[in-house]
């Protein structure tokens, strides 16, 4: 028996993400009195790899070879369920982001097992195994029981946090080979620099209210001044409109996220966006219309003109910044 | 080509939701039920490349016969003809077994589901099915064409996209983009949908993987704090030292 947490690499670098994913693979196996396996598929460096264990993973197994280089939900799920199969794991931890999406449910196939995407807590009871999901787009919580001896869950970032749990490390090589597959990547364009929004821990995020394209200038300079891990993000009609990339939307059909600060100026609130934020720790709101739904789910509230507002604002975080 | 969608029947986004039997099933009373959204722009996306390309499309539910005007509603968009799996559908798993069974004995080219349904956010039953079937599968798909054996797909990675190939059959999982917006159904459309075939299978033995034992909600945020607007000052300190986020 064992968990086998899958641990992406981003260019050969893990991230927080990362080790929360490991965090709560620890967790479980400390409640089932086993293991954490974490399993690393690509090129990653021996020093990046031994990060791992500070969170708990008694054993690393590297696949290395060339043939994954390229994602391909195929491989890559055959070579998870191989290694589940190996260290007899009947827990398998996936993050919740669009890769593993199109892999922990074919690893859930694999292994006959039964799947819980989406969770936001240890289990609550591992006999039987219970655990808690979010559900209807962030509006409810559903506890969820799986009736198969193998679980596979798939964990919300920012969710558990992290834990460290120092353990001496094995780091072994593994191998799989490889599936044949009928899809292939013919082209790949990636947008390298700005962080993703999901894993900003500050938003600075504008809705149609901040009424032009130009008048995101305050948002970036408010992203710059709160450091690398503040991002700007922004509403779909802001996408729509194209004053801001696509990758920037956070809402229902856009992205999810779960930063520790949301700020949400000149945006109204309407549902399908709250159901991107309400993982959100703390949510900040500037909006003209005192009225505005989006202020019963904040926090904190400014009843002001975006454009007025927003350079006291940076103002303001400046002075703090530069008297931290 | 012969494509399938597969739909799920949901509660409107903007429903108050709550829930009934100690909280153990959602309450349907009084709600209006939609197609999912994100299936709702794969199947306009797929209705536009039939009109284009030629085809035809089926599309299918698992749900009771309360469903049936939903299903009623894609033929109305432009599918061809529907089917219901009648079984509540409660497991992915068993979801795309179900659906994997009708793929059996029916061998479609094309099989197309949301990125992930609304109500349970899962996004799991377009991949359990594509392993069952034990063929490709491209998510987070954002762009979409056929051509004659083979799909050329765009879909969302971090920070860019990937441009994918795949032969038939594949299955893949559409989002926000892969159509501009949702196909609405003209009078004509609605007309013919009546007449359109819809029909019933029933469900092959299955146990559930997984049980929803009891939902909950929120826990209701205290009252927003408002700060005014002349005093930023005073909110930088309040994040800094009340919620301790800067």
């Amino acid at each position: 028996m064992s968990v086998l947490v899958y641990t992406e690499n981003w260019d050969g670098q893990f991230k927080k993400l990362s080790f929360e994913l490991v965090s709560y693979a620890r967790t479980i196996a400390s409640q089932l009195s086993t293991e954490v396996v974490a399993l690393s598929i690509g090129n990653v460096a021996d020093d990046e790899l031994n990060k791992l264990a500070n969170y708990g993973a008694d054993k690393i197994l590297n696949l290395s070879s060339e043939d994954y280089n390229d994602f391909n939900p195929q491989h890559y799920s055959n070579a998870i369920a191989e290694a589940a199969k190996k260290e007899q794991a009947n827990v398998c931890v996936f993050a919740n982001n669009i890769r593993t999406r199109a892999i922990a449910p074919r690893v859930t196939v694999k292994l006959e097992a039964g799947f819980v995407s989406g969770c936001v807590a240890a289990p609550e009871s591992t006999s039987p195994f219970i655990v808690s999901k979010k559900a209807f787009s962030g509006k409810a919580f559903a506890r969820v029981q799986i009736n198969k001896e193998n679980k596979v869950l798939s964990l919300n970032q920012n969710s558990f946090g992290i834990k460290e749990d120092a353990k001496t490390v094995n780091v072994e090589g593994f191998e799989c080979a490889l599936k044949t597959s009928k899809s292939k990547i013919v082209e790949l364009k990636k947008n390298t620099g700005k962080m993703s929004v999901l894993d900003a821990e500050i938003l600075a995020s504008g809705g149609r209210g901040l009424k032009k394209a130009e008048n995101f200038e305050l948002l970036e300079k408010l992203a710059d001044i709160l450091g690398p891990t503040a991002t700007v993000a922004c509403t779909k009609p802001v996408a729509d409109l194209e004053w801001r990339p696509h990758s920037e939307h956070v809402g229902q059909t856009g992205k999810v996220v779960a930063p520790n600060l949301y700020f949400a100026i000149g945006i109204s609130g309407a549902i399908q966006h709250l159901a991107g934020i309400t993982s959100s720790k703390i949510i900040v709101s500037i909006n003209s219309d005192k009225d505005a739904p989006i202020f019963e789910a904040s926090d904190y509230g400014v009843i002001g003109d975006a454009m007025d507002v927003m350079p006291k604002l940076n103002e303001a975080i400046k002075a703090f910044k530069e008297n931290a | 080509m012969k494509i399938l969608v597969c739909i799920s029947h949901v509660p409107d986004t903007t429903a108050k939701i709550s829930f009934v039997n100690d909280n153990k099933d959602y309450n349907k009373e009084g709600q209006q039920f939609i197609i999912g959204p994100n299936e709702e722009l794969a199947l306009t996306s797929a209705i536009d490349i039939k009109d284009a390309k030629g085809g035809s499309i089926t599309a299918l539910t698992v749900g009771q016969a309360e469903v049936e005007p939903t299903l009623r509603k894609a033929l109305a968009m432009g599918a061809d003809d529907a089917i219901r799996v009648n079984a509540e559908p409660k497991d992915a798993l068993n979801v795309a077994t179900q659906i994997a069974e009708i793929v059996k004995n029916n061998q479609y080219d094309v099989i197309v589901t949301g990125r992930e349904s609304i109500d349970y956010n899962g996004g799991q039953v377009g991949e359990m099915l594509a392993e069952l079937l034990d063929i490709p599968s491209v998510s987070g798909v954002n762009g979409l064409d056929l051509e004659e054996g083979k799909a050329i797909l765009q879909r969302e990675i971090d920070g860019g996209f990937e441009k994918i190939e795949c032969e038939f059959p594949l299955v893949l999982s559409g989002q926000k983009g892969i159509a501009a917006e949702p196909k609405i159904p003209a009078m004509r459309g609605i007309m013919m949908a009546r007449r359109k075939p819809l029909t019933v299978v029933e469900p092959i033995a299955f146990d559930d993987a997984t049980e929803v034992l009891e939902h909950s909600l929120p826990e209701s945020k205290a009252a927003c704090t408002m700060v005014d607007p002349e005093n930023m000052t005073e909110l930088v300190r309040l994040l800094h030292e009340e919620a301790k986020v800067i």
